[in-house]
């Protein structure tokens, strides 16, 4: 401090310019390069399948975003919600069979959900009132959700035998046929089978279903008590208590909404796929932390935006795709995304460096 | 109540204060009184007691003995929080901000104004909170450009200058600053003295714990001094020296 103040408070302010827009350049830099580079990656139905395919990604991300803002981290959200799709797989094949088809989903949900907020609950209560380090109380809720899914599922995925099921999780809510049309909900009738693949779907249900919670998680983090005490918690958890914040039971429901947005993840993977799999969100870990780190939230806590994390989602996302679209070897995902969390975290704390001194 | 007793009857007054940590008298014994209006610095070497006074009279700590008056009524707190609730507001050294917020969240943490959106959706009033954070600022003749701005890029008198405004805007009866200048550079300091000096002309009483004779004699009307957890002075500021308050604060004669 003292006479240079001025300059550091500068610098300050263009580290947090650049750590707020690389993300959202260095996505337009690969959307342009992949569909300059990439035959089919700019295409309406592309463009759908990557949303579709981040859904899950991003729904569970944005739990690990109210996390990681308060200042802990979740590394049990990727097989809580596999322990989840497990539960709900296995509710949904023991309704009946006359069950509409709402109602197994509701009651698929619901059971996984409930599996799911006691690993929350648990999370939250170890952390809040025990004072566990977030990261030892979630590693241990990782082997435990892990455990669980594998026992339940006997170490095979669960299929589903619901009838419409993968309609929900794959249909679209408009279609187009170059000869017969728009049609609404469901493909038009009576196209032949060679005839489909001329069919094109706008807005994937799951799609919508992301945005809906993307909506929520936003609104609720920017703008309510709750999602404002989320970051004091993060930025000084000290002051947050002495200015009457209730901060264990603000944790305890943080660590509860991380294990909510698993479970509907967990049901997202289970009318994709048809099936439930302890195992479903093994990827998870890597991705929803370089979501959220890449879209801006800081580890140090205190930090972080649903948009960001739904950039650094995109990010993740697009990566994926071009690589398939380019035939190189999608491992290489793995790798790039590991470089990009690392570059991310290192902007974090330069940022973080820069305002201590 | 007539005007006479108004000014005559202390905001706060604390008699026969005690408290131990096991077999150790942190404090013993220390009555004082602040009256509306008035600076009161709180001298004494590390370990003489001060903190642990200031604790009890912010809630922090329960006394083993003694009486709490606010404007005459005896209180007795729980906690810091009940403490606030009453008019009493400390800043502590750290000044318990959260660097990554605004100035204005910063100054309603925990008790902010809500709006509902549609009837139904219940969202934080910043708005309000912005025109409610102007008016503070302004009562109290602080400038802070851009409100907005994360705590984290402003200086430390800007600072310090937020702590005091929350304190204010929720009608402290008393203030209590625990070393307010302790990080500061001289310009800073002074900011703070001004500061001071304008919660002394609104009405509201401050305490300030400090070592640095400067502040003690830049703003204090009365100082109180402490050694080994007792009072062993209680002098205008104006009829003692620098000399006169170290003899007293170590016990020479």
């Amino acid at each position: 401090m003292g006479v240079d103040s001025h300059q550091t408070y500068s610098r300050h302010a263009w580290l947090d310019t650049i750590s707020r827009i690389w993300a959202w350049l260095f996505l337009l830099a690969m959307v342009l390069f992949f569909s300059l580079a990439g035959e089919g990656f700019f295409t309406a139905f592309n463009l759908q399948a990557i949303l579709a395919n981040m859904a899950i990604l991003t729904i569970i991300a944005m739990g690990q975003t109210y996390v990681i803002i308060s200042g802990g981290i979740d590394l049990s959200a990727g097989w809580v919600m596999g322990m989840a799709a497990v539960i709900s797989a296995t509710v949904m094949n023991s309704l009946p069979e006359t069950t509409p088809v709402w109602l197994v989903v509701l009651s698929g949900l619901g059971v996984g959900l409930a599996a799911a907020w006691i690993a929350g609950l648990v999370n939250g209560i170890l952390i809040a009132r025990l004072n566990v380090p977030p990261f030892i109380a979630t590693l241990g809720m990782f082997g435990i959700a892990r455990g669980i899914g594998f026992l339940l599922s006997g170490g095979m995925p669960v299929p589903i035998y619901v009838k419409g099921l993968g309609f929900l999780g794959n249909g679209f809510l408009l279609y187009y046929h170059p000869t017969v049309g728009w049609s609404f909900l469901t493909p038009p009738a009576g196209l032949a089978q060679a005839d489909l693949r001329n069919l094109t779907g706008y807005f994937p249900f799951v799609v919508i279903v992301m945005l809906v919670l993307l909506l929520i998680a936003h609104l609720v983090l920017s703008r309510t008590q709750f999602g404002l005490h989320t970051y004091a918690i993060g930025g000084n958890k000290e002051a947050a208590m002495r200015a009457g914040i209730p901060v264990a039971r603000r944790l305890v429901t943080i660590y509860m909404l991380s294990a909510t947005f698993a479970a509907i993840a967990g049901l997202v993977y289970n009318v994709r796929f048809t099936n439930g799999a302890a195992n479903a969100g093994e990827a998870m870990l890597l991705d929803t932390v370089a979501a959220v780190v890449i879209g801006g939230a800081s580890l140090f806590g205190g930090a972080g935006t649903v948009i960001g994390t739904l950039i650094g989602a995109l990010i993740i996302s697009v990566l994926a795709n071009g690589l398939v679209i380019m035939r190189v070897n999608p491992f290489w995902q793995f790798i790039a995304v590991g470089i990009v969390i690392i570059i991310a975290v290192l902007i974090d704390q330069a940022r973080a460096q820069f305002a201590q001194e | 109540m007539d005007a006479q007793t108004t000014t005559h009857e202390p905001v706060l007054r604390a008699t026969g204060l005690v408290k131990r940590f096991g077999g150790l008298t942190a404090v013993n014994d220390v009555s004082l009184d602040i009256h509306p209006g008035e600076v009161v610095a709180l001298a004494g070497d590390n370990g003489a007691g001060k903190s642990t006074l200031i604790k009890m009279i912010s809630g922090v700590y329960r006394p083993d003995g003694g009486h709490i008056y606010l404007e005459g009524k005896e209180i007795t707190m729980a906690s810091p929080l009940e403490a606030r609730a009453l008019g009493i507001e400390t800043i502590y050294q750290d000044l318990a901000l959260c660097e990554n917020l605004d100035a204005t969240v910063n100054i309603f943490l925990g008790r902010e104004p809500t709006k509902r959106l549609f009837g139904i959706f219940k969202q934080v009033d910043r708005g309000h909170m912005l025109a409610e954070s102007n008016k503070v600022l302004e009562r109290l003749d602080i400038k802070i450009p851009n409100l907005r701005r994360p705590i984290r890029q402003m200086s430390g008198g800007q600072r310090q200058a937020v702590a005091i405004a929350r304190a204010v805007y929720w009608n402290a009866r008393l203030v209590i600053m625990d070393e307010p200048t302790a990080a500061l550079g001289v310009p800073e300091q002074r900011k703070v003295h001004e500061l001071v000096k304008t919660l002394k002309s609104q009405n509201v009483p401050v305490i300030i714990i400090s070592h640095n004779m400067q502040d003690i004699f830049a703003v204090a009307d009365r100082i109180i001094v402490m050694r080994r957890g007792q009072k062993v002075g209680d002098v205008r500021a104006a009829e003692v020296t620098d000399d006169d308050l170290v003899s007293l604060m170590v016990g020479a004669t």
